[in-house]
């Protein structure tokens, strides 16, 4: 099953190279992307089309991955990466950045992003433990508060400033376009730093399913597992929103998903959550530039209009709501 | 001498169980309400004491330029802030005492996100913005936008709840089918907004961060009403809500009738979120914040109904004080709301970790 | 003692179905639940027994057959009059964090009070009288979950004595108790049923506790009763090896001459 997710994922790949506003025959994309003679047709591929495709797959592996551990974390089917404050850390640092500094660069943001999504991360984790570590209600309360702080920041400078505006509302959409490889750079460390520790923390959480004492009792240290968790969570989601601004669902909906598909053994949901992510943000993209071609709606976009509907089939045909 | 936890309230044959914590939190927090009230309305451009303010209010004051300056100028504004905020206050605890999460709040489950999507197509598409991004003005902003945002609320309650209907009412899968409502509908308040053109945009956002200004006795009207019929509908709702919380199986064990229970609930908690944001737009963090405000200060095992009504008055009086008289530059209340929420919720919770034992 | 000829029975299943949205868990069901009398009913893990006592408590709808209450189809009479006359003990009963005990045993009196009347002198009284007899009255101020599971399982039976019924059904009160506390919440219960005159219907996992505490035992397996009787008649070792698939002896017991089952199994050998 995890290879035919990862040979769909590869297929999904190619599609989004070859489709969009000028579908292009797969022949020429696989020729053209093992050596670029500079063609018209190189040109989309390599500058538009593969910068986005690379975006979409690591935004959706890595969004896949921390819906997952926070749902797992949080016991919660609730739960989705945005609770933590991280995407309203990145938006309102990315708002400051337009209003006081000018920044207008898609580059620009991504850093700001970072910094903002670190430093919510770090407020939510800090108030929303207690000593004996990240307590699940208590974070997810805590990424409300820091959520609703930062939004109303956000708001007070877009809602003044009309330029401000204007700019943010294109980045707030949550969009794989406009962007290139730099920004894929910038946010890998972080991501693979992310996926490190999600790595690290997955076995993990199967035990702690069964409640910190029996995880204990089993040879874990339940709080450094959580923080690990957590942390993991905080990183993928904040370089996910720092490369293309949030998009929401796909922490949500994926994990439920992998669930149906993987069963509740957290070691196969995570990386099935990862394929299914990556998989998912990949086709949204390109549904969202088939749509409305040659125009385009962006993935954040796209991704609620079809996520939306999708979980509420996925929520009604199941039997009974559990984690 | 123990502390009292409640005590029986009885009259002839009627009695009532009062929790003593909950009723002084709510008598003092009326008290901190009616002061609010009165300073909100001594501040404008035109200062009036508060000593007369409160005179005028309780009936006296011989002044009739300050009697026309409060009650017809300003208190419309205020009494807006005070119905919203008990409205959401009340929606807020009902929500997450139904659904038995301190998540779920009226706002998860879509409606708010409806109303904003009707609002704000309403302002985009017949892009009837007032220049340079300001407020809506006019027919459209008195009658258009409460009647197109209210409709959006509702329409999404239904949708709501015909989605969740599945041989009976299961509040898990309610609120995430409402969450997954709400998702869609932001995003297509999203697209709207990307797609306008930018003072459309701009007067959207001003609408979607909620606003206190400029609402007339029209705006009021509507909130007062429903607060008089729902609050005693939820009231009556209370007793079965209570034993609600031991699990479906215990309470029906009881003789509560789930789905009646369930459907009233909600259907108030609706009510009240429809008219608040028809009335003033999203004020997304007061249903969902001041329950649980309410529920650490009562110290409590749910949402006490009266405390978060007058805490959510509370607030929202507060935002709007804020927003007139504090800061130097207009700001929507909603904002306001947020920014005093949130720091008292952080401070809330560093407080009970800081207490927990391992 | 033969049980079922001269006592009457207010509540009982006729030829009932039931399920949970796919294929019935319980078929075609008869049982009468015997006034006055304590019947418990046992089986293997997933026969059914639970799915039987909630439809009885009228939590779940039957589709083919009814439940008869009082003479009346249960499901004609309304919801409140119903939780007048039966109450239930659920399996795992949740409560919001911070209940005080008290609270939780002052819901039992949901059923007698309207929204005009939520506190009376007699519900005051009752609840007192539950807390005592369940031995809670000091713990009454305490939050719910700062208990003890025995503790909390007592609370919660006190809930149910406050609900003041004819009819008591109770969904495996025993479970993670200790030994000691589980002879005291069926000890409990048999002062209900004696002192009281209380009906109680209860499902148990333990034979022996069965056995000890029980006028009637109701045995089921794969949705079908397959015996019913008095301890004494019904355990009998090849009972417990159709029914579940359990190799073991029947003694009696000394003091009250009850059966008590001994599992026979060949403990593994010691290491030379």
């Amino acid at each position: 099953m995890l290879l035919l997710l990862l040979l769909a994922l590869v297929a999904a790949g190619l599609l989004s190279l070859a489709l969009g506003s000028r579908a292009l025959p797969l022949g020429t994309v696989v020729d053209v992307l093992l050596h670029d003679d500079g063609s018209e047709a190189a040109t989309i591929v390599h500058t538009l089309r593969i910068p986005r495709t690379v975006l979409a797959v690591t935004v959706g592996i890595a969004l896949g991955v921390a819906g997952a551990l926070m749902q797992g974390h949080t016991r919660n089917p609730l739960a989705d990466p945005g609770l933590l404050g991280v995407e309203a850390g990145a938006s309102c640092a990315v708002v400051v950045a337009i209003y006081s500094l000018g920044i207008d660069d898609l580059a620009g943001y991504a850093w700001f992003a970072l910094a903002g999504a670190g430093i919510a991360a770090v407020a939510v984790f800090a108030i929303g433990s207690s000593r004996g570590g990240p307590d699940p209600v208590s974070l997810v309360l805590a990424g409300a508060a820091v959520s609703a702080l930062l939004l109303s920041v956000t708001q007070a400078i877009v809602v003044r400033d009309a330029d401000t505006l204007d700019a943010y509302r294109f980045w707030v959409v949550g969009s794989t376009s406009g962007r290139d490889m730099s920004v894929f750079w910038q946010v890998l460390p972080f991501i693979a730093l992310g996926l490190l520790f999600a790595a690290m923390s997955t076995p993990g959480l199967n035990l702690l399913q069964l409640g910190d004492d029996v995880a204990a009792s089993l040879g874990l240290t339940p709080w450094r597992q959580k923080a690990l968790g957590v942390a993991a969570v905080m990183l993928l989601t904040g370089a996910a929103t720092a490369a293309c601004g949030p998009v929401g669902f796909v922490g949500l909906v994926v994990p439920h998903l992998a669930r149906r598909v993987g069963g509740v053994d957290y070691r196969w949901v995570v990386p099935y959550s990862a394929l299914l992510g990556g998989l998912l943000v990949t086709l949204t993209d390109v549904a969202g530039r088939l749509l409305v071609r040659p125009a385009e709606l962006q993935v954040g976009i796209v991704m609620a209009l079809i996520g939306g509907p999708a979980f509420v089939l996925l929520v009604r045909n199941t039997r009974s709501v559990r984690i | 001498m123990a502390v009292l936890h409640a005590t029986p309230f009885r009259l002839g044959v009627a009695s009532w169980l009062v929790p003593v914590r909950a009723a002084l939190v709510s008598l003092v927090g009326g008290g901190v309400l009616f002061l609010l009230v009165a300073v909100d309305l001594s501040v404008g451009d035109f200062p009036i004491p508060v000593g007369d303010v409160i005179r005028t209010l309780l009936g006296g004051g011989d002044d009739a330029g300050q009697r026309f300056v409060v009650m017809e100028l300003r208190l419309p504004q205020t009494m807006v802030a005070v119905a919203v905020g008990a409205a959401l206050g009340l929606a807020g605890a009902l929500t997450q005492t139904l659904a038995r999460n301190p998540l779920a709040s009226p706002d998860i489950l879509g409606i708010t996100e409806g109303a904003a999507f009707a609002a704000v197509a309403a302002i985009v598409l017949t892009g009837a913005s007032g220049y340079g991004g300001g407020l809506v003005s006019g027919r459209l902003q008195e009658v258009g936008l409460p009647l197109a945002a209210f409709a959006g609320a509702i329409t999404t309650a239904v949708l709501l709840y015909l989605l969740s209907w599945r041989r009976g009412l299961d509040m898990q899968r309610l609120v995430l089918i409402g969450i997954g409502l709400g998702a869609t509908l932001t995003a297509g308040t999203s697209y709207l907004l990307v797609n306008a053109r930018i003072q459309d945009a701009a007067s959207a956002q001003v609408w979607l961060s909620g606003s206190l200004t400029g609402r007339g006795w029209e705006h009021v009207r509507p909130v007062l009403l429903a607060l008089a019929v729902l609050t005693p509908l939820a009231l009556v709702l209370i007793r079965s809500l209570n034993a609600m919380l031991l699990g479906d199986d215990a309470a029906q064990g009881l003789g509560v009738r789930l789905q009646l229970t369930q459907l009233g609930v909600l259907f108030v908690a609706v009510g009240l979120a429809s008219v608040s944001v028809a009335a003033v737009g999203p004020l997304a963090f007061v249903a969902f914040v001041v329950p649980q405000v309410a529920l650490r200060l009562t110290g409590g095992s749910r949402p006490p109904v009266l405390a978060s009504m007058v805490a959510g008055g509370v607030l929202v009086v507060a935002a709007d004080l804020i927003t007139r008289a504090v800061l130097p530059f207009a700001l929507p209340a909603g904002i306001v709301t947020a920014a005093i929420g949130a720091p008292y919720l952080i401070w809330l919770l560093i407080r009970t970790n800081r207490r927990r034992t391992v | 003692m033969s049980v079922g000829a001269s006592a009457g029975s207010r509540l009982g299943a006729e030829q009932m179905t039931v399920g949970y949205g796919g294929d019935p868990v319980v078929r075609d069901l008869t049982l009468d639940i015997p006034d006055g009398r304590i019947t418990a009913i046992v089986g293997p893990n997933g026969c059914g027994k639970s799915t039987l006592l909630r439809t009885l408590a009228r939590l779940l709808t039957p589709t083919g057959g009814r439940v008869r209450l009082d003479g009346d189809a249960i499901t004609a009479v309304a919801t409140r009059e119903v939780s007048r006359r039966l109450s239930l003990l659920p399996q795992s009963p949740i409560a919001p964090e911070g209940l005080l005990v008290r609270d939780l045993v002052g819901r039992g009196r949901h059923p007698h009070q309207t929204w005009f009347r939520q506190w009376s002198p007699e519900d005051e009284q009752v609840v007192e009288q539950a807390l005592r007899m369940t031995d809670t009255w000091e713990l009454r101020d305490r939050a719910l979950d700062q208990l003890s599971g025995g503790q909390r399982q007592r609370a919660w039976i006190a809930m149910t004595l406050a609900q003041d019924t004819d009819l008591v059904l109770l969904d495996e009160p025993t479970t993670f108790l200790d030994l000691a506390h589980q002879v005291e919440v069926l000890d409990l219960v048999s002062r209900l049923n004696r002192e009281r005159g209380r009906t109680v219907a209860m499902v148990l996992h333990d034979l022996n506790l069965a056995a000890r505490y029980s006028d009637l035992v109701v045995v089921m397996k794969d949705g079908a009763v397959v015996a019913s009787g008095p301890p004494q008649e019904i355990f009998t070792s090849q009972l417990l090896a159709d029914v579940f698939g359990l190799r073991a002896d029947i003694l009696d017991d000394p003091r009250t001459g009850l059966p008590v089952v001994v599992p026979v199994s060949a403990p593994a050998p010691l290491p030379l």
